[in-house]
């Protein structure tokens, strides 16, 4: 067996292929088996129903995070739109599921690549022009999909929405939380291997050449226009497929919780977990996640101690108050998110005693 | 008959609304190319500001008047000094987040101080303005609209053709490296333009919460139907700021009036991406489109 790598002191990279490896160290691949190692056997021993449900919701968020990570914090595009592409991937998922009857496994995938081709209808009259003019564009896709999931009765179900079969997969019922916690999990590895592979691949060097100077990017040959609408389905392939898993987990769906405040709260998980981060997009993920049920129960204890209604009423604009906040503190003082904070964390750790 | 000019008054006055509150937006766009997220909430900081100062504290409409003017352009400077100025020189896309996070962040303050209910200013504008054309009759606060709109308009034109500050502010949002080695005082560009907007950002507040009662989620709602406006009059000019937002409010009654009224809040946006498609430049913006 080969001996261990660690961390050399120095930069001593000789080929492009070392540069490009995923693992510079094996202390990364080992701390990558012991994660998976927890995630797969010890959590799910341990969690109650409700923490699962929490968990799932995590990962579920994760995914469409890392989506729309890929498209800001990668191309330099921003979208206001991927709440919307989230339910674009839920209702895709619903209808399939229940109009035309297919498996779980068949329609998680299409409903993922049928928001890419919204995504394209909607990046289209944008992606060839500069000045983020697509934030205008997924600005607008927000409103009229929306409209349409409230509109189109006879698809859609209006706003009574609707009910979802039961996912099974491979015969197996996916009924439980613990259940659901293995689709969810699995496919969140599966699409973090995706995104870091999209990232160090030729693709994800021409999203990031593209984020850095799209003159220079165009000038070195980049097809900006293909690799901006590619960028753009590929987040909203994301979003559709974590979509498609909300819907099946909450068995039911209405137009209600795609809206514009999804789409802010995404862009919030991937501002304060770190642009440009793929493990930052997970963190800001747990971060919003974990808000969010902190929030709700804090106004849950205000109703119980029963001083009044009104108490817990002021309360809920705090909410917002705090995610403003937090994305306001970030951008101005840690503007690569709590990644990097992580990265501060760990190097000073690697460097003790001797870190700066 | 009388339904159509019912609908081109209201629409022309919605309109009126729409470019007024758009011309906020498009300064702080001319002078520093930033797509403000928090415009919304801007117009709903001024149009609470007047009323604690009209209805709560009482005092005489002019003076909460003034005040409300002096304060937001106070309130301009300490946003563009606590929030902005860390960000002279950093990408463009951070700034734009940032709009983003102190907009949700200013609802949230103001929902919790005003919560959601609608509140209403005292009435305090002259009779005398209304006119009556034939059948309908259209209210002094629409007049006093359009009068304010034409004024800005001729203010905000000479102000970014002539004066020096307006030039200043337009090599800024040009090119803010560039602005900079020129000597041009790059700070004092963005404190003035958004001390500026926030003040014009204050009195379509104001107008807004006349007509329709102040509502925090209806006022930040307002906020993003600025971008149908300005695209369609193109991002840079005031003039198509106004003509924009009158066919949008044109377009919006027509749309409520004749086909259906769930389709109107939506219209402008499906008219949105066409004009990306056809014309992302906008009716009169600076055809200056790059294309990479």
């Amino acid at each position: 067996m080969r001996r261990l790598k660690f961390h050399p002191c120095g930069n001593f990279k000789e080929s492009y292929l070392s540069e490009l490896t995923v693992y510079q160290t094996d202390f990364g691949r080992l701390w990558t088996l012991a994660g998976l190692f927890l995630i797969f056997v010890v959590i799910p021993l341990i969690s109650d129903p409700y923490a699962l449900y929490v968990l799932n919701i995590m990962g579920i968020y994760s995914i469409a995070a890392i989506g729309l990570n890929l498209l800001i914090g990668y191309t330099g595009q921003i979208s206001l739109g991927h709440g919307a592409f989230f339910g674009v991937g839920a209702y895709a998922a619903a209808i399939l599921g229940t109009r035309a009857g297919l498996p779980f496994i068949v329609t998680v995938p299409a409903a993922g690549f049928i928001t890419a081709l919204v995504g394209i209808v909607f990046g289209l009259p944008s992606a060839r022009l500069k000045h983020l003019y697509l934030l205008i564009a997924t600005l607008a896709g927000q409103f009229i999909i929306e409209y349409v999931m409230v509109q189109w009765d006879s698809l859609t179900g209006g706003a009574q929405g609707i009910v979802l079969p039961g996912a099974s997969l491979f015969g197996i019922d996916l009924g439980t939380d613990k259940k659901f916690f293995y689709v969810v999990f699995v496919s969140f590895v599966a699409m973090t291997w995706l995104a870091v592979n999209i990232v160090r691949t030729r693709y994800g060097r021409a999203f990031i050449a593209i984020r850095d100077n799209d003159l220079a990017a165009e000038g070195m040959g980049i097809p900006i226009f293909r690799y901006k609408l590619l960028a753009f389905a590929i987040s909203s392939f994301f979003a559709g497929f974590s979509g498609a898993l909300f819907a099946y987990y909450m068995m039911a769906i209405t137009p209600e919780p795609f809206n514009l405040w999804l789409s802010i709260e995404y862009i919030a998980m991937i501002i304060i977990g770190g642009l440009g981060s793929i493990p930052g997009s997970v963190f800001g993920a747990v971060f919003i996640v974990l808000l969010n049920e902190t929030l709700t129960h804090i106004t849950d204890i205000l109703m119980n101690l029963g001083t009044s209604v009104g108490a817990a009423i002021t309360i809920a604009p705090l909410k917002e108050f705090v995610f403003g906040l937090a994305i306001v503190i970030f951008i101005i003082f840690e503007p690569k998110g709590i990644a990097e904070v992580w990265r501060i964390v760990r190097s000073s750790f690697r460097l003790w005693p001797f870190s700066y | 008959m009388e339904f159509f000019l019912h609908l081109l008054v209201n629409g022309l006055s919605l309109g009126f609304l729409y470019a007024l509150s758009a011309l906020g937006f498009v300064m702080i766009f001319k002078s520093s190319s930033v797509l403000n997220l928090a415009h919304g909430e801007l117009l709903a900081i001024g149009a609470f500001m007047f009323l604690v100062l009209s209805a709560w504290a009482e005092l005489p409409i002019v003076l909460a008047f003034v005040l409300t003017l002096v304060g937001t352009f106070i309130l301009g400077f300490i946003i563009e000094r606590f929030f902005l100025r860390p960000l002279i020189g950093e990408k463009l896309i951070e700034v734009i987040m940032l709009t983003l996070g102190l907009g949700i962040m200013f609802r949230g303050l103001l929902l919790f101080i005003f919560g959601g209910d609608i509140h209403n200013y005292p009435s305090f504008l002259p009779e005398g303005l209304a006119i009556d054309i034939g059948m309908v009759s259209v209210p002094s606060v629409y007049v006093a609209t359009f009068i304010i709109g034409i004024l800005f308009l001729i203010i905000f034109g000479f102000f970014f053709k002539y004066s020096s500050q307006g030039i200043y502010m337009r090599s800024v949002a040009d090119n803010q490296p560039a602005a900079l080695s020129l000597g041009v005082h790059v700070r004092r560009v963005f404190a003035l333009s958004w001390a500026i907007a926030f003040i014009v950002a204050a009195i379509s507040g104001i107008v807004l919460g006349i007509i329709n009662g102040i509502n925090v989620h209806e006022l930040s709602a307002i906020g993003l139907k600025v971008f149908p406006v300005v695209i369609l009059g193109g991002l840079d000019s005031i003039g198509g700021a106004i003509l924009g937002g009158v066919i949008i409010g044109l377009l919006e009654t027509f749309t409520g009036g004749y086909i259906s009224t769930s389709l109107r809040e939506v219209i402008p946006y499906i008219v949105l991406v066409f004009i990306l498609m056809v014309r992302p430049y906008g009716l009169f913006g600076l055809v200056e489109i790059e294309r990479v």
